[in-house]
């Protein structure tokens, strides 16, 4: 063999990965997987005859079946609603759809415990069921709505117009092409409504209506019986992630496909006419219910309260802080964590470096309560930590809202092309120069979009932060939380809901923009990097 | 001296070979084209040449340096290699003048050199705009003085000007050759255009599969191609069958003479006969009838300075294209004598149509 046949074993010279990168993200994805594990653990050292017993009860068909017929209907309606109200606004000449797109969109910050509260300490009737089914429906089609609404606005106006060259009239080229395209969309939105729907704990607590994450709650206050709770979570777990696995499936499907550069043109809205009213009503009959009405509620607590105010008052400033110290540590955390992941998949196209970013996306279907759950297990079982302390607080809000950050940095990591160090590279620059003058400023903006969701996320988070907050280090959801399960002191919960509005309006505004603008960057007018700077 | 040579140079990306054992030489001050097919590896030398991929074997020198062997890398920062990219690749969050003045140090910066760089390229005064505020011809232009910059000593264009529309595509490659000469700098340019290849390089270098075919100057390689597919790659071709022998060729069109270097050529050949050496005339105006083949026009391309009539001939599974100067001499119908001026080019005919034949 001659020397040059030998250099190609030369260490040198094979492409290498980036093993510091690598060995970072397996890391972190093993750090956010354990929560998982554990639960699986506590459960197994119960004995699987003990998980079995806790299951096979006529308790559990009654949460399955309750669980099964909320989620059913909530997905249907929140569908519905979210995909009627985002083609209004997105496709039709409405008057203020601007406004209105904002509008519809801000349920989203509002917590579902706030909400369900705003609506069952006004009308006490709403309650059980159908109550659930308003509330959550009123809580969920945000995440119908938003994707629908990118999808409307996206849709390539080149393709119906291609099928209506091929002969199909205008209906039919909508309906075989716009709407046949979004449909995948929508069931991608759907069955993140259902994902997020078992995980909620807050709301159906205010609406006395028993779900899986009641009855662990239950399990826990009453008997803290860990053993039953775990077997139960591992029910919610199972669920969740078929919902997951489905919700894969579908966005595999359904990718956006784009024949060309985006059209440059934008597409005729429709003239409503006649139907300009109803279309109006139709709106408001969604955005006053879900964002109208809870503003005013809190704020007539605040006021018709008057001394019950009082005694809330005096916590509310500490509580602010703990609230915001606990999030912005779990939102560095969580930002920290996933930029080694996401560099690691957008640049280096290898089958097990998406792998491992999918399996991040499996926390997602692990619900904040077994999160804390597992986290209280860990603490008590392995590390002698006190299970209330800050740092597992903090911990688990990274580790349920990973996933968020993942998504909020993906378009500007991407942006941050290898292409570009190279050729700051041949420009004369050391490796470390241009990682810094080069790959930083093009992907903070995304790791300020995943702060900023994470701590969004965090600061209206209440089930996990009922279980881990530390004694004495209220948060404004469980300060809000003490005093509105108390059910008389409405004025006492009402600032709390108005400051955690307040705390997460900065963030998702900011967040808001950032998609916004990342939209528009793509059509070539501004690029999405000015935003934040 | 030699500005670039790569020698044996191998490169695989996942069980697919790239580079097969390259060999190139690029001289000092010239321009070099690589021509080839999208997928021919040309992208993948530029980027070994650059250091931003390490070839799997064999070893790349830049003015007399190695620069990558099995037991030497010099990274990207230190060879001193401007490389513009397909797409431009600014910096989008960095102004022209900042993206510019990005290899040069302080002392060069306000030294007024990124200013005098734009003046070169024609965008003064927009050094303050944002790289999505410009079009793709200005952006191309801004990745050009930035890699011209530090003052490189060799420049690499990777397919700079494919994205640009063809009026803008022609007088941009113009401008920016002028001025690369201007600088004198060695330049290695890739494209998969002939006529950008054939009318910009001192030399081109036709790659495919892995390995250079044919190296030499535009006239060189259009004149005398190693062989047919070079031939047809390198601009629009006749190829015919025909007999060689004693310093000619028979063919359908008549008794063409061989160049003179394979005038000892015997037996079946392949001819290659240029749309522009084929004159043709209208029949039926006449004159006498004419000594060479005849045929009928079966269609017309005009292009204002010249035009190409395809013409059938029997026998002929494919009509031959003529390239005749100023208007079309005949119609669409019309039959045609056809005369070929000068020498033409042969190569032995592959075996098996040679056995064909014999039977």
């Amino acid at each position: 063999m001659t020397a040059t046949a030998l250099a190609g074993w030369w260490p040198g010279r094979r492409r290498r990965l980036p093993l510091v990168l690598a060995a970072t993200s397996v890391i972190v994805v093993a750090l956010l997987l354990a929560p998982l594990g554990l639960v699986l653990a506590q459960a197994g050292q119960s004995g699987w005859a003990t998980v079995w017993s806790a299951l096979d009860r006529p308790f559990v068909a009654t949460l399955l079946w309750n669980t099964v017929r909320l989620a059913l209907a909530v997905t249907v309606l929140a569908a519905l609603v979210g995909t009627v109200t985002a083609w209004l606004t997105e496709r039709t000449a409405l008057p203020a759809r601007r406004a209105w797109a904002v509008l519809l969109v801000l349920p989203v910050v509002l917590p579902d415990f706030v909400l369900a509260w705003t609506w069952s300490s006004i009308f006490p009737g709403i309650h059980g069921y159908w109550g659930a089914v308003l509330v959550m429906t009123l809580h969920l089609y945000p995440l119908v709505y938003l994707p629908m609404a990118a999808a409307f606005r996206m849709a390539d106006p080149g393709q119906e117009e291609m099928a209506r060259a091929l002969g199909l009239s205008r209906l039919q080229a909508w309906r075989k092409v716009s709407v046949r395209q979004a449909r995948s969309t929508l069931l991608g939105g759907s069955l993140l409504v259902c994902l997020a729907l078992l995980a909620y704990y807050g709301a159906f607590e205010d609406l006395r209506y028993q779900t899986f994450t009641t009855a662990i709650f239950g399990e826990l206050e009453t008997q803290f019986d860990p053993g039953v709770a775990s077997s139960l979570s591992l029910v919610l777990v199972a669920l969740s992630v078929l919902v997951l696995g489905a919700e894969a499936g579908f966005r595999e499907r359904g990718k956006l496909q784009r024949s060309g550069p985006m059209a440059e043109r934008a597409q005729k809205p429709l003239p409503l006419g006649r139907a300009k009213v109803p279309a109006l009503a139709a709106v408001a009959s969604v955005a006053v219910p879900a964002t109208g009405f809870p503003v005013f509620v809190v704020a007539y607590w605040m006021l018709a309260g008057g001394s019950s105010t009082l005694p809330a008052a005096v916590s509310l400033g500490s509580a602010t802080a703990y609230t915001a110290v606990y999030s912005a540590l779990g939102a560095a955390l969580a930002t920290v964590l996933a930029l080694p992941v996401s560099l690691l998949a957008a640049r280096h196209q290898r089958k097990w470096s998406g792998a491992l970013e999918r399996a991040t996306f499996v926390t997602q279907a692990v619900p904040g309560i077994v999160v804390a759950l597992a986290l209280v297990y860990l603490a008590s079982h392995f590390i002698g930590l006190v299970y209330q302390s800050p740092e597992l607080l903090v911990f688990a809000y990274a580790v349920m809202f990973f996933p968020l950050g993942l998504v909020a940095m993906a378009a500007s990591v991407a942006r941050a092309s290898p292409r570009l160090e190279e050729i700051g590279r041949s420009l004369g620059h050391g490796p470390m120069a241009v990682r810094l003058r080069v790959t930083l400023p093009l992907v903070a903006p995304g790791l300020v979009a995943a702060f900023c969701f994470v701590f969004l996320s965090g600061a209206t988070e209440l089930t996990a932060t009922l279980l881990l907050v530390p004694t004495g280090a209220e948060t404004l959801a469980t300060q809000f939380w003490a005093y509105a399960e108390q059910g008389v002191a409405f004025g006492a919960a009402a600032p709390y809901a108005a400051m955690m509005m307040l705390l997460s309006a900065a963030p998702a505004y900011l967040v808001g923009r950032w998609f916004d603008r990342g939209y528009r960057s793509s059509r070539g007018t501004r690029p999405a990097f000015e935003v934040v700077a | 001296m030699s500005a670039v040579v790569c020698r044996e140079v191998s490169k695989s990306f996942g069980g697919q070979r790239v580079l097969d054992g390259l060999e190139l030489e690029v001289p000092e001050g010239s321009v070099v084209t690589v021509l080839g097919r999208s997928g021919s590896g040309k992208t993948t030398l530029l980027r070994l040449i650059a250091g931003f991929e390490r070839p799997d074997a064999g070893a790349v020198e830049i003015g007399g340096e190695v620069v990558d062997s099995a037991r030497r890398f010099v990274p990207p920062e230190k060879r001193r290699v401007g490389y513009v990219a397909q797409e431009g690749s600014l910096f989008p969050h960095l102004t022209v003048a900042q993206n510019v003045a990005f290899g040069l140090s302080r002392a060069e910066r306000a030294g007024g050199r990124s200013e005098e760089l734009l003046r070169m390229v024609g965008l003064e005064g927009l050094g303050k705009r944002y790289p999505h505020q410009l079009s793709g011809g200005q952006q191309q232009r801004v990745a050009l003085a930035r890699a011209l910059a530090p003052q490189p000593r060799l420049v690499l264009l990777d397919e700079p000007f494919s994205s640009l529309d063809a009026g803008l595509r022609a007088s941009l490659r113009s401008e920016v050759m002028v001025l690369l000469r201007a600088q004198r700098a060695t330049t290695v340019f890739v494209t998969h255009d002939q006529e950008e290849a054939l009318s910009v390089s001192d030399l081109v270098g036709v790659i495919d599969s892995g390995h250079i075919r044919q190296f030499g100057s535009p006239l060189s390689l259009y004149d005398r191609p190693v062989d047919p597919s070079v031939a047809q790659f390198l601009g629009e071709a006749n190829i015919l069958a025909g007999t060689a022998g004693q310093g000619s060729v028979e063919t359908a069109l008549g008794t063409l003479r061989l160049a003179g270097d394979i005038g000892a050529l015997r037996g079946p050949v392949r001819a290659l006969v240029r749309p522009e050496q084929i004159s043709l005339r209208a029949l039926g105006d006449g004159r006498a009838p004419p000594s060479g083949a005849t045929g009928t026009v079966v269609h017309r391309e005009f292009y204002g300075h010249d035009c190409v009539l395809l013409v059938g001939v029997a026998g002929f599974g494919h009509p031959l294209r003529a390239r005749c100067p100023g208007r079309p001499p005949a119609q669409v119908g019309d039959p045609v004598a056809m005369v070929v001026r000068g020498e033409v080019v042969a190569w032995p005919a592959p075996v098996s149509e040679a056995s064909r034949r014999a039977q």
